[in-house]
């Protein structure tokens, strides 16, 4: 099996061991190994918890070498409305906006351009009685490798219309070129909000190849930019659009309550945070949950205003941009926004291909061990003292159990099992430290390592 | 594999821990995710009938290599006649709680088409036994 691609990776000489990451990881993806943690590369959804919740930030976001866009004769930035609602207000759209065309960037569009072409393709496909209900969106790419890691079952919901900023760069694509661009010189980079979707264009889901070229890391850009606009060093532009000609709708996309807002029929949910995510489709695939027609589904808290890579606070940041939102009408003409012009060439562009689901939780591909697996895993988890405290190095007693069963983790890694042990002379407490030194490595329990602190 | 589980009549906010419970040990053992779909809708609604009009009810289900066996067995009042309650529409339901959406009389129906072999027995007055059996 092929495996996912990850944008998150953990730098090991930051790393103190504190292992928080894994408590926090929604699909328990991470388990710590000599003092660090580990990742497993099917679990991993890319959301983030981990990097928002690491105490020494020894969790970084992989991107593409900024100087890339200079590889490129007709660099294009694509950036989401949400990037310039993370400045302070004083400082003016006009402004963000000039000191972006300073870096270098022959033009600048915001990714939610063709909002209003997808939002329409939605509301169509929704209206069909005789489709699978709820449908599930795909915009937030945390949450379709949610759906395919586990409630594969769910995946057939999921709808195949590809995100703004598929279209948006297809779009820039057929412009540029129709301006005489030569395609070979267009380089098109998109500002991510979250590790999510950079993962997405490194490994697209349902697709073969993204239509972006490189990626920027919205955090990296908004020091960059930040630092341009403090230091006066752009030409402030006249000629060219400041950020507005999008419609009300557009702006509100990458909020809570985007996607549904105004759908016009039907019963639409939007739920973000990926446990609450996780809770709800938890129910959904009781068949608990009946005749809803849409599900907004997003894995940061305040969706993309939550993503990690957004500075500031999510709360303020959402706020402006429901502030811009609300100075733009509902709806915009072509005139005013130049890709409505392109809608039916986008609208044959926009089938996302199929997504396959990809369950995390199979013990074995062969179904009789697995069997055999899951007795094991009930066995060993029932003596296990159910406290979750990880210093077996994982997530929780079940976690270790199934480790144990795969043959990755010794039982008498469980702090519990070894004191047992040892009031039994079956475990000497050297022999208990060695295996606890290999999961926390050796500097944590150095028998001199708290020299300072008066233990008489 | 067996396991037994108790559902109480009248919980309405715990119906569904035991499909919740099969489910998450189907996916664990590969079980392909459409038969998966289909055990925990029959299993689901078999479990609320015991919570919607049962005192009380045991769920024994019993697990292996080909396929999955739940039986549900309530102390309840029983269904007066089977085959009736297997037609599409077929409800004992007022017309006041039609009214608010119950009683569709599509409970057994919709057991009967997300499982391989159904098997109802009932004595008026004792109980109900459902048997749901679905192969991978």
């Amino acid at each position: 099996m092929e495996t996912f691609h990850h944008a998150l990776k953990f730098k090991y000489d930051l790393c103190i061991g504190c292992s928080h990451c894994t408590s926090v990881c929604p699909t328990g993806a991470i388990h710590v190994e000599d003092g660090h943690p580990i990742l497993d590369n099917n679990r991993c959804i890319d959301c983030g918890h981990c990097y928002h919740t690491c105490p020494v930030n020894a969790i970084y976001i992989e991107q593409d070498d900024f100087q890339t866009i200079y590889h490129y004769k007709c660099p294009v930035i694509l950036i989401p409305t949400l990037f310039s609602a993370q400045f302070p207000e004083k400082i003016s759209q006009r402004a963000i906006l000039s000191a972006i065309y300073h870096l270098g960037f022959q033009y600048v569009y915001e990714v939610e351009k063709s909002v209003d072409v997808i939002k329409a393709m939605i509301n169509e496909r929704v209206k069909d009685d005789q489709a699978e209900k709820p449908m599930i969106s795909t915009f937030c790419p945390a949450i379709v490798r949610l759906i395919q890691v586990k409630y594969p079952s769910l995946v057939s919901n999921l709808l195949l219309i590809k995100p703004p900023l598929d279209l948006t760069a297809l779009y820039i694509k057929k412009v540029l070129v129709e301006k005489g661009v030569p395609a070979e010189d267009i380089g098109i980079f998109y500002v991510s909000p979250c590790a999510a979707k950079i993962a997405a264009i490194k490994s697209p889901v349902g697709e073969d190849k993204s239509p972006v070229d490189g990626v920027i890391n919205m955090n990296y850009l908004y020091n960059k930019v930040f630092r341009i606009i403090k230091q006066g060093l752009y030409q402030l532009r006249e000629d060219e659009f400041d950020f507005h000609p999008l419609s009300k709708n557009s702006i509100l996309w990458s909020l809570t309550g985007g996607e549904i807002k105004d759908m016009p029929a039907g019963r639409n949910l939007a739920i973000d945070e990926v446990h609450n995510v996780s809770d709800f489709l938890d129910k959904l695939e009781n068949e608990d949950i009946n005749n809803i027609d849409f599900l907004e589904l997003r894995a940061c808290d305040e969706s993309c205003a939550g993503g990690i890579l957004c500075a500031g606070n999510r709360f303020l940041i959402a706020e402006r941009q429901r502030k811009r939102a609300n100075q733009r009408p509902k709806v915009v003409s072509p005139d005013e926004n130049n890709l409505l012009k392109y809608k039916e060439y986008l609208e044959q562009s926009s089938k996302l291909g199929e997504v396959m689901p990809r369950s995390m939780d199979k013990l074995d591909d062969n179904i009789s061990i697995a069997m055999r697996k899951m007795k094991k895993v009930f066995e060993i988890n029932d003596e296990l003292p159910q406290v979750d405290c990880r210093i077996c190095g994982y997530q929780t007693c079940k976690a270790l159990s199934e480790a144990v069963v795969n043959n990755q983790a010794d039982i008498k890694q469980c702090i519990f099992v070894q004191r047992i042990l040892e009031q039994t002379d079956k475990l000497t407490t050297m022999e208990a430290l060695k295996i606890t030194k290999k999961v926390w490595g050796e500097a944590k329990l150095d028998k001199y390592s708290i020299k300072n602190l008066d233990l008489e | 594999m067996n396991f037994e589980y108790q559902v109480e009549g009248g919980d309405f906010t715990n119906a569904g821990t035991t499909s919740s419970i099969v489910k998450k040990m189907m996916k664990q053992l590969g079980v392909q995710p459409d038969i998966i779909k289909r055990t925990v809708v029959a299993l689901y609604e078999a479990e609320v009938n015991i919570v919607a009009h049962a005192y009380r009810g045991t769920i024994t289900v019993d697990l292996d290599e080909k396929k999955i066996y739940v039986k549900l067995s309530d102390e309840g009042p029983g269904i007066p006649d089977i085959d009736q309650a297997m037609q599409k529409g077929y409800s004992t339901a007022s017309p006041k709680v039609r009214e608010m959406g119950f009683g569709a009389g599509m409970g057994l129906p919709n057991m009967k088409l997300n499982s391989d072999q159904l098997n109802v027995t009932s004595v008026v007055g004792k109980g109900t036994t459902v048997e749901i059996i679905n192969f991978f």
